[in-house]
């Protein structure tokens, strides 16, 4: 009996020693990997950012109001922040090969999911770029119209085209993500649907006289019988 | 060559069956049926009356009119003006229509002329505007005579004008043109002009067709680039302008023409303008700018509120573009009484450099900061209109000469905000 034991014991001792013995390797390679990985993804960000300021993202970002955004948030510049970006995800990607050197049961199918997730990431990262600085565009130029056509309401008009974007990029973020795909999209008719049919109804019934004044001055634009005509004053 | 992407199969056959020139007249045209007939047979007349042994030709580059404006100006026949006259050509007085690709702008339709110009190895062209109704005869003498004398690289022009007429040009483009570049050009952003083959060379070569004010705005681009290149300018009086300049017919379009392409030109010219401490008059043909004063009705209501309710919406983009004491000192006057609203030099001087600045800087899309503009410039006009309401044409000139000078004297601060010292 004691024999057994003994017998059973150094057997498994043997075992655990073997496993470790075999497991040892794989988890140098994992952190050879992962050491590799953060000097290549370091360089990346490296090359990246001095890429970017080569080619003035920074100011391109300024001009089409993401830095301000950006600022707002207490984010960095945008060259910093998809330098960064770059970084993490090339790093991520080494350490999920390293793990997956371990060979843990389970843990290849999480490494093969992130590596098919990261394009549509990297998509629905830049969707949502461009549509918020298309939103900041499109609600200043939209105020700038309003203003210099002396439209009432600028800044409606300006958070209205801003709202309108910034909701439709937001869907096509989550749609690209893959995220409760029927309940944005559900969500989204309903938005668009609400405001439409709101927009609709204040036009029509509470801006009759605004509509009819507009309509008036852009196809009926001749002066009433009796109204004083203004000299026309060239500014050039 | 430049005129070998510019001219169509059609402009060259017609071109070449002209041969050489000693003067041409360019019109650009797109429908402008009303109006280009009279003035292409007052151009006829002008050529007939001050050029009979010169070889002439008018050249007319169309943008697609739908209107029949080339046929109008074709059948501007030499032979009517003849019978009505006792003008004679002793040489041939050839007149070429011809559309130029790429649909209607201003640019391409002078570019076209240019291209004509150096083709036919004119010493003197001029630019004259379809819509110039009170065009007479002397003009195309004043305009060209200088240049083919051979005295003269360019010439502008000088109006006779209401004291409010060309606001715009008074109170931002001409005075702002001086202080930038040096030279006292009145018309900086002219509808007619006049340059020597040499410069109509030089014109083609330079960077500016590539880029937007090559297609609209480029009137002022070939004023700088003139100024810059180092040729000899003057400036000729031609007599009453027309009242309504269809250019100008929306504010924010002139501006875009006028001072986008103004700003944009500080970029390439920075080593030219940031030497510059002064300005300096250029020689004046003729009379001196001439100053109507018979009453008129204007709006200044309409400008004033437009103005309030711009310092007002636009404040996250004024914010954007000008240093807070400016944007604090903006808002504290559109906050007065229409009777003691004041917009003075100094503000309207400072404002202009930052916005400027911001436009080299992009710090938001340039053509918004131009946009703007407009309401801020509706200030400064309430303002112009209000201090000159009982002046006299001399008092007008004095005001505008004392804006000039405040622009000069406060062009240091550009720099400093251009090197982003500030």
């Amino acid at each position: 009996m004691r024999d057994i034991i003994v017998h059973e014991l150094t057997q498994a001792t043997q075992e655990l020693v073997r496993e470790f013995a075999r497991f040892l390797p794989r988890l140098m390679v994992m952190l050879i990997v992962v050491l590799v990985g953060w000097v290549i993804a370091y360089l990346v960000k490296s090359i990246l950012r001095s890429f970017l300021r080569l080619i003035k993202f920074d100011k391109l970002s300024e001009g089409a109001g993401a830095t301000q955004l950006l600022n707002k948030a207490a984010l960095p510049s945008s060259t910093e922040l998809v330098s960064r970006f770059a970084f993490w995800t090339a790093w991520l990607g080494f350490i999920l090969v390293g793990v997956s050197a371990l060979g843990i049961l389970g843990m290849q199918e999480y490494v093969t999911r992130f590596f098919v997730f990261l394009p549509r990431l990297l998509v629905a990262l830049i969707f949502l770029f461009i549509g918020l600085l298309a939103a900041s565009f499109f609600s200043r130029a939209a105020l700038l119209w309003a203003v210099n056509t002396n439209m009432p309401s600028p800044r409606l008009l300006s958070s209205a085209a801003r709202v309108l974007i910034t909701v439709f990029t937001a869907s096509a973020v989550f749609e690209e993500l893959g995220l409760a795909d029927s309940t944005m999209l559900l969500a989204f008719a309903i938005v668009m649907g609400a405001v439409m049919l709101g927009l609709a109804i204040a036009f029509g019934l509470g801006g009759q006289d605004l509509a009819r004044r507009f309509l008036e001055a852009r196809f009926a634009p001749e002066k009433k019988e009796g109204q004083e005509r203004e000299d026309e004053l060239s500014p050039l | 060559m430049a005129e070998e992407s510019i001219l169509t199969d059609e402009f060259l056959r017609q071109l070449i069956d002209v041969g050489e020139a000693d003067v041409l007249v360019g019109v650009p045209t797109y429908n402008n049926a009303a109006t280009v007939g009279q003035v292409v047979q007052t151009i006829r007349a002008g050529l007939l009356k001050y050029f009979p042994r010169e070889r002439a030709v008018i050249v007319n580059a169309d943008g697609g009119s739908r209107d029949q404006t080339p046929e109008l100006v074709r059948g501007a026949s030499i032979n009517d003006l003849q019978h009505s006259t006792d003008l004679t050509a002793l040489r041939t007085l050839h007149s070429i229509s011809a559309e130029y690709p790429g649909g209607p702008a201003t640019g391409t339709a002078l570019r076209t002329i240019l291209a004509s110009a150096e083709l036919l190895r004119a010493s003197a062209c001029a630019v004259v505007s379809p819509e110039s109704t009170t065009i007479e005869p002397e003009w195309i003498e004043r305009l060209l005579r200088p240049v083919y004398k051979g005295n003269f690289d360019f010439v502008t022009p000088l109006y006779r004008r209401h004291k409010f007429d060309g606001l715009l040009m008074r109170n931002l483009v001409y005075p702002m043109t001086r202080a930038f570049y040096g030279k006292q050009v009145r018309e900086p952003y002219a509808a007619e002009f006049s340059f020597s083959g040499q410069l109509a060379s030089h014109f083609l070569g330079q960077e500016i067709w590539t880029h937007e004010v090559g297609q609209a705005g480029t009137e002022i681009a070939l004023t700088i680039s003139a100024i810059t290149g180092g040729f000899r300018l003057a400036q000729s009086f031609l007599g009453a302008k027309p009242h309504v300049d269809a250019r100008a017919a929306d504010l924010v379009a002139a501006m875009r023409q006028t001072v986008g392409a103004l700003f944009w030109s500080l970029e390439p010219n920075f080593s030219i303008w940031s030497a510059k401490s002064d300005s300096q008059p250029i020689p004046t043909l003729g009379a001196a700018q001439e100053v109507t004063l018979e009453p008129l009705r204007i709006n200044r209501k309409r400008l004033f509120s437009m103005f309030r309710s711009g310092v007002a919406e636009l404040e996250p983009v004024l914010k954007s573009i000008l240093s807070s004491s400016t944007l604090t000192e903006l808002q504290r006057i559109s906050a007065l009484e229409e009777d003691d609203f004041l917009f003075g030099d100094e503000l309207w001087a400072r404002t202009i450099y930052e916005f400027a600045a911001s436009y080299h800087k992009a710090v938001i899309s340039r053509d918004h900061v131009v946009q703007a503009l407009a309401p801020l410039y509706r200030g400064r006009a309430f303002t112009f209109l209000v201090e000159n309401r009982e002046a006299s044409g001399e008092q007008v000139e004095q005001n505008v000469e004392d804006f000039c000078m405040t622009c000069e004297r406060l062009k240091p601060s550009l720099l400093e905000l251009w090197n982003g010292r500030k």
